[in-house]
């Protein structure tokens, strides 16, 4: 069994929802990512979600698209990404790791190589942002050679025999986007998102995601409660570039995603209880 | 003339998909694709409804003021001693550019879905002035997104937009020109889907946009190719226009693709000259990957990372390119030259001096390119260069190189 599908598995069992943090790779350092994973598993984050820096982030609001920016500058690039990932498995060979980016970077590597090099490192999952299902065919087969699940969105805007269409190529989990909108846009409506997902139900037995609306305690209970994860991704980006805006070190921008990671942890775990 | 395989080979592309052969496509996120899915049913159902394409040439004829010219350009022609120069006059349509052609299409299909609200990209202003005009006679919503690079060298154009009762939203992100533009014009697109109808300026963006930018800019190839046979009794030799995504180039190229005695050249930015890659030559020194919603020959690093690009005109400041022309690059139908800054210069100020006729800094390129090709023919032979837009706008950026304060 895959990584994130047994993750989920243990996660029902206990009848808890996946806390699915984001963070951009080699943001605002190249050596601050892996010591920052191990602090956010330790702070009750579930599966991590590592953004891939590209220069032209479209799905992406101002605080994700900064991250992005100073993360390049910093020279990281996607063999560098999947080095970071191998690092991070040399202490932990449990917590499921995902990447999201843009499909440009893994094309110019190459499907093939990247699906060597990413299952060499130890990486479970890819989300492409601008890869929908219509494009899917040349990549997925090289996932499934390695092992490797492809995440698929389903937005607001998705109508329901696409949901059985993108259902039918999934694996590991489907990541709902809870609003028309980029990352860190602030208009969630949360009977729409449980209604969403009720609709994907009927399509899929697979765990489902929610992300791009949620940035604290509140809003991640609210979606915990109809959701199988939670995804937040630029209020972590926010609080580390704002600890270090104000004059913070690396360790402190570190203590501050943790302290704001462990917060949402209560938030969620409360909507279960 | 015989109808050859050819022809089913140029209107078989794009395929469903939006293929150009292993170009185009949709690569944008999952948001978006019910939307373009919706526009291109809209699409193909008015391109074959009689009343819509009468409501388009009815604007075309007395808003655009088209037909446009094919105008000989003697003085020219004679001071070169080679091939007749033609000029196709896309700079004396209403705005002064070829992209009024699409906006007008591409309005009337927001009115037809009841959009409220259109929004642009533009590099040079010429497709966010063209927008907003069409927005303001239309009573639409007008939201232009430009590089704040762009907004400084642009700044006639930028006024012209406000006072057309568009908004103009400064780009601050990524290298703050025509790309960054597209990002956050993609945005706002996916924030405001339901109310919104995006308005992309050329042969770019995804499925279905390069083929329906394509169609609205094929009446300057429909115009040439038969005023050519009016004025000469005979198809051109060869056809010359600038590429920046390729939107006047396709328009101008499209309908003589089956001829095959027409060569074709696509004059790409050189900048500062291809081997500074400081340029925006993406079919001359680019490879192929996904950027605006298609695949295409982009200017990347080694990372898969987009180059910042570098021309004298805003306009052709983009480091990809439509879908279409990378793979006409491919097929060989179509030949990408480059014509660099300072040859884009001089031949801005020698048709303005020779011919009376100021030429926008993008269409230079194409002007620059042809007086060489031109040298190289006889005098039997005849060239169309596509004058895609005047050169009022540039008119700043021309007097500060020249030292001049005006
Ligand atoms: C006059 C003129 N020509 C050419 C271009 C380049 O665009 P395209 O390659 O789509 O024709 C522009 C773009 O702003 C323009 O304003």
């Amino acid at each position: 069994m895959s990584r994130i599908a047994g993750r989920f598995q243990q996660l029902a069992a206990q009848g808890r929802t996946a806390l699915i943090p984001y963070i951009v790779a080699g943001d605002p350092s190249q050596d601050i990512t892996v010591p920052l994973m191990h602090r956010m598993v330790e702070s009750g984050a579930d599966i991590i979600e590592i953004g891939v820096p590209f220069s032209d982030p479209m799905s992406e609001g101002p605080v994700i698209q900064q991250g992005h920016e100073r993360a390049l500058a910093n020279g990281m690039c996607l063999s560098r990404v999947l080095e970071l990932v191998q690092e991070f498995r040399k202490s932990d060979d449990t917590t499921p790791l995902l990447l999201m980016g843009y499909a440009n970077p893994v094309m110019h590597m190459g499907y093939a190589a990247f699906a060597d090099a990413a299952s060499a490192a130890g990486l479970d999952a890819l989300l492409t942002v601008d890869i929908p299902p219509e494009e899917v065919d040349d990549i997925n087969a090289q996932l499934q050679r390695v092992g490797i699940d492809n995440i698929f969105l389903v937005a607001p805007t998705t109508p329901e025999e696409r949901i059985t269409r993108i259902a039918a190529g999934a694996s590991g989990f489907i990541y709902y986007v809870s609003l028309k909108g980029v990352t860190g846009a602030g208009h969630l409506d949360s009977d729409e998102v449980a209604q969403r997902l009720a609709a994907i139900r009927r399509h899929s037995t697979l765990p489902l995601a929610v992300g791009f609306g949620i940035k604290d305690a509140d809003s991640a209970r609210t979606v915990a409660a109809v959701a199988d994860g939670v995804v937040v991704g630029s209020a972590l980006v926010n609080a580390m570039a704002q600890t270090l805006a104000d004059g913070g070190n690396s360790g402190q921008a570190i203590e501050a995603v943790a302290a704001l990671l462990g917060e949402i942890r209560k938030g969620i775990d409360n909507a279960a209880s | 003339m015989t109808i050859n395989a050819s022809e089913e080979l140029y209107v078989a592309v794009p395929d469903e998909q939006g293929r150009f052969g292993p170009y185009g496509g949709k690569f944008v996120s999952e948001t978006l694709m019910a939307a373009l899915a919706e526009l291109e049913v809209v699409y193909r159902n008015m391109s074959t409804d009689k009343q819509f394409q009468q409501e388009l040439d009815h604007d075309l004829q007395h808003y655009v003021g088209r037909p446009s010219p094919l105008y000989e350009a003697r003085r020219w022609s004679d001071s070169i001693g080679g091939a007749r120069i033609y000029l196709k006059r896309e700079d004396l349509n209403h705005t002064g550019a070829h992209k009024v052609n699409n906006t007008v299409g591409q309005a009337l299909l927001a009115k037809h879905m009841g959009k409220k609200r259109v929004i642009a990209e533009t590099g040079a202003g010429q497709h966010g002035v063209a927008t907003a005009t069409i927005a303001a006679r239309l009573g639409l919503d007008c939201v232009v997104f430009m590089g704040e690079t762009d907004i400084q060298r642009q700044a006639l154009n930028v006024y012209r937009m406000k006072l057309l009762g568009a908004e103009v939203v400064s780009v601050t992100s990524g290298s703050r020109t025509l790309k960054d533009a597209m990002n956050e014009a993609m945005r706002d697109w996916v924030t405001n889907v339901d109310n919104t109808f995006y308005i992309i300026g050329t042969v770019a963006g995804p499925h279905p946009y390069p083929m329906l930018v394509r169609d609205f800019q094929c009446v300057i190839g429909r115009e040439a190719r038969a005023q050519s046979l009016a004025q000469t009794g005979r198809l051109p030799d060869a056809l010359v226009a600038c590429v920046g995504g390729g939107s006047n180039a396709i328009g101008l190229f499209h309908p003589f693709l089956q001829d095959e005695t027409v060569a074709m050249y696509g004059v790409e930015a050189g900048g500062h000259g291809i081997s500074t890659n400081q340029h925006a030559a993406p079919l001359t020194a680019g490879t192929p990957g996904v950027l605006h919603g298609n695949r295409t020959y982009l200017m990347q690093d080694s990372d898969g990372q987009i180059m910042d690009t570098h021309s004298i005109s805003a306009g052709l400041d983009y480091p990809g390119v439509g879908p279409e022309h990378s793979w006409l690059k491919d097929i060989g139908r179509v030949n990408y030259v480059v014509a660099n800054d300072d040859e884009a210069l001089r031949a801005f100020h020698k048709l303005t001096k020779i011919e009376g006729i100021m030429p926008a800094l993008e269409t230079s390129h194409a002007l620059a390119y042809a007086e060489t090709l031109a040298a190289s023919m006889t005098p039997e032979q005849t060239i169309i260069v596509n004058l895609s837009g005047r050169g009022d706008k540039d008119i700043l950026t021309v007097a500060e190189i020249d030292g001049i304060v005006v």
